[in-house]
Formats: C-alpha cells, structure tokens, sequence
C-alpha cells in the first residue's frame, strides 16, 4: 500500500541529495542551479503527499506556485550565467572573488 | 494494489537513481539529461498519487522549458568540463556525511509517525469522475486569485529581468528615436516665407 510515507521518504532523500550535490559541486555555478531545482522537486513531493494525504487541494495549488516561481528563477539565474560568462570568460565561482575588497 | 507498489518502486528506484546521476555525472549536458529523466520520472509518481494536473505541468512546463533553457545555457557557454569538476572540493566527505546524517534523521522521524499515527494507509482514492484539473481550478481562481495574481506579476518580472540583463548594447547601432519622432512639430520642418508676390514685368 503506497501512502504517505513513501512519498515522504522519496521526497527526504531526493532534498539530501540534492544538498550533498550543492556542496559536492561548489565549483559548477549550473550544476549549483540543478541541485536548487531537484531541491524544489523533492519540497513539490512533500506538497503533493500531504495533500492527497489531507485531502485538500490548497497543497497543489501551492506546488503551482513553486514551479511559476522556480521557472523564474530559472531564468534569471541563467540570464545572469550568461551575462557572467560574457565578462569574464569563465563561470568558475572561485573565481568569482571581485567583493573580497 | 502489489502491482501498484511495484510500480512505485520502480519509479522511485529510476528517479532516485538519475538523480545521483544528476548530481555525481562529469559532464553537465549528461546531468540535464539525466535531470529530464529524474522529472518525467517524478511526473509519474505524481500520477501515481492523483495529481494529474501537476503532474503535466510538470512535463510541460519543466522538461519543455526550463529544462531546455538549462540544455541551451549549457551548450552555449561551452564550459570547461575538467576544470570545473578538478577536484571534488576538500569539503565533499564532510558534506556526504552531513547528507547521510540528515537522511537517517528524516527517515527516522517519518518512520516514527508511522508507527504512532495512521499515516500508514495508502490514500484514499478520488471517487468516479472526479477531476483533478477542474478541482485545482476551483480553487485557485476563487480562493488563491490574488496568489495567482502575483504569479503573473513573478512571470513578467522574470521576463524582464531576463531580456535586461542578456540585452546588450552594440555600438554604432542605428535606432529610432521615438520620443524625438513623436515629439517633432510642423514648425520644425517647414519654415514659411513671408514674401511679396512677384509682380508681372
């Protein structure tokens, strides 16, 4: 019997991974971009579990809102990795050291 | 039902699986890849819960935009794959350990709520008819229109941020001036003479 819990467990270790994964990949700014959005998948699980789990739609609807707003910060972010490789050549963060002062 | 839970499993056991593809793979094309991989397979699981809607949004709107957008990005900028990945960082193990940590706390919470709660049965199904798409939308344009509305502005917002930020000034571009052109009066371009009538000689 598949219920919340499976869903729920799934959801923990995708979001762990995808932790492990930003600090495993600190160097690549678009694998850093990835992780965020496996993150928003593993948080869109646990929305969606609980709602079928409640039986009320409003989880859903939030799950709505989190891609609109991850779209979005999808795009931004890679505007800005577009626009960062055009002036410096390079995404490589340690290099990214131009506020150290 | 057991067919059900293989299923589940199955999903889950690929999706888990391109995901640790996703996160440890050299080449940051084969992680898009895989991270289309990892949301068709979450699509799934979705469907498997009654999340019907969402679950081709998510196809939709993920694996046809966003993640095509990554796979451009990818592609265009041409990163040095070896660089970028020399060395995983001297915090990696620290960073694994911390991530095993968590799991098995997060395991161990839901499994306790399993045991005291009734959180163990599977959900109860949705009755014959019933629509998922027509249910959200209930919802969300009565209750959640203002959210909804902030959604919108979000997407423009991005929108313009986007085009902003990746818009680049050329030199010696010739454009219109479209303030100067509708600011322009008649008295601007045409000078009228004052001048005596010729007379016939």
């Amino acid at each position: 019997m598949i219920g919340l819990q499976h869903y729920l467990t799934i959801s923990a270790m995708l979001f762990v991974l995808s932790i492990a994964g930003i600090i495993v990949n600190r160097r690549n700014l678009i694998l850093l971009l990835m992780c965020i959005e496996l993150m928003l998948l593993a948080v869109n699980f646990n929305f969606i579990a609980f709602s079928r789990y409640l039986g009320d739609d409003t989880g859903q609807v939030f799950v709505f809102f989190i891609l609109t707003v991850a779209a979005a910060e999808a795009a931004i972010g890679l505007a800005i990795l577009v626009v960062l490789f055009r002036n410096r050549r390079s995404i490589a963060v340690q290099e990214l050291n131009t506020l150290k002062g | 039902m057991l067919f059900h839970s293989i299923l589940f499993y199955v999903f889950a056991a690929i999706m888990f699986g391109a995901a640790l593809g996703v996160v440890f793979s050299r080449n940051p094309v084969h992680s898009v890849m895989l991270l289309v991989l990892t949301f068709f397979n979450a699509a799934v699981l979705w469907l498997m819960a009654e999340a019907e809607f969402l679950a081709i949004v998510l196809v939709l709107v993920y694996v046809g935009a966003v993640m095509v957008l990554f796979l451009f990005v990818v592609m265009m900028l041409d990163v040095n794959v070896e660089a970028a990945k020399r060395g995983l960082t001297r915090y990696a193990p620290f960073g694994i350990a911390i991530a095993l940590l968590m799991v098995v706390e997060l395991m161990q919470l839901i499994w306790l709520r399993s045991q005291v709660g009734d959180t163990v049965g599977g959900f109860v199904p949705n009755p014959e008819g019933y629509s998922n798409t027509k249910a959200l939308g209930s919802v969300l344009y009565t209750e959640h229109v203002y959210a909804f509305e902030i959604a919108a502005v979000i997407l423009l917002l991005a929108i313009i941020a986007a085009i902003t930020l990746t818009m680049r000034k050329r030199p010696g571009l010739k454009v219109q001036n479209i303030a100067k052109q509708v600011g322009v009066r008649a008295k601007d371009r045409i000078r009228v003479v004052k001048m005596d009538a010729e007379k016939k000689s």
